[in-house]
């Protein structure tokens, strides 16, 4: 299941879903706000996509998964708006029959994800500045 | 042709607007965009660069070809993303890790 939400996540949810009596395993992984990034404080983070893309992109990660790792279930969500403090942004969860491959494929998709999903993240500052966080580029404030 | 490009984050902010129109002359490719729009809009110049142009929802490269009817793009870097580009988008296929 693919899907990019502005409400709240229902990880529990989202993880009882992919669970099946063919896997052995099941792995996930939850994305959540940050207070603190290298000594500054964070007050709110804003997430942006670009809705279309965004989910054909999540929809060929999940197709790419299954070519390599024999997953009986894949879930994607990614949340946008407005986020506080330790609240959820992203869940990850698989199922396969072994655990390495529940593993391995998890990682994979939360770090491909974050590469290729066009999906930009606003810092709110706890100073009140603001800055849209995009590596490698000088983006200024 | 006129040509209507998307704008999200840092260049949506830069620009004022969630999209620019422009003119390109017919057999346009990528690099070309890139060129006009940073003419036609001098606050995104500095971005252009570093981002990705994607057609019709797929990174392309400066050599793509762009249709009238293409939907393009404009994609600064993610926030996990690789941080560079080269003028062709993240493969998906290729194992790339950064920290998260």
């Amino acid at each position: 299941m693919i899907e990019i939400t502005e409400g709240p996540i229902d990880h529990h949810g989202l993880i009882d879903q992919v669970r099946s009596n063919q896997a052995g395993a099941v792995c996930s992984f939850l994305g959540t706000v940050r207070e603190m990034t290298e000594g500054r404080r964070t007050d709110s983070l804003e997430y942006q996509t670009y809705h279309e893309m965004a989910l054909k992109k999540m929809t060929e990660l999940e197709t790419e998964a299954r070519r390599r790792w024999p997953l009986l279930d894949v879930v994607l969500v990614h949340r946008i708006g407005r986020l506080e403090l330790g609240e959820i942004c992203v869940v990850v969860a698989v199922s396969s029959p072994h655990r390495d491959q529940a593993f391995e494929s998890c990682r994979w998709l939360i770090d491909t994800l974050k590469q290729v999903v066009p999906i930009w993240k606003k810092e709110n500052w706890a100073d009140g500045n603001a800055q849209w966080i995009h590596p490698g580029i000088n983006a200024g404030q | 042709m006129e040509i209507r490009i998307r704008l999200f984050a840092i260049a949506r902010e830069r620009a004022k607007s969630a999209s620019i129109t422009i003119e390109l002359a017919s057999g346009a490719r990528v690099a070309d965009l890139r060129l006009e729009l940073a003419r036609t809009v001098p606050e995104l110049a500095p971005l252009i660069p570093g981002s990705f142009v994607a057609v019709d929802e797929e990174y392309a490269d400066d050599s793509v070809l762009i249709q009238e009817d293409s939907e393009i793009a404009l994609i600064p870097p993610v926030s996990g993303g690789l941080g560079q580009a080269k003028g062709e988008g993240p493969d998906l296929k290729e194992e790339k890790r950064e920290e998260g």
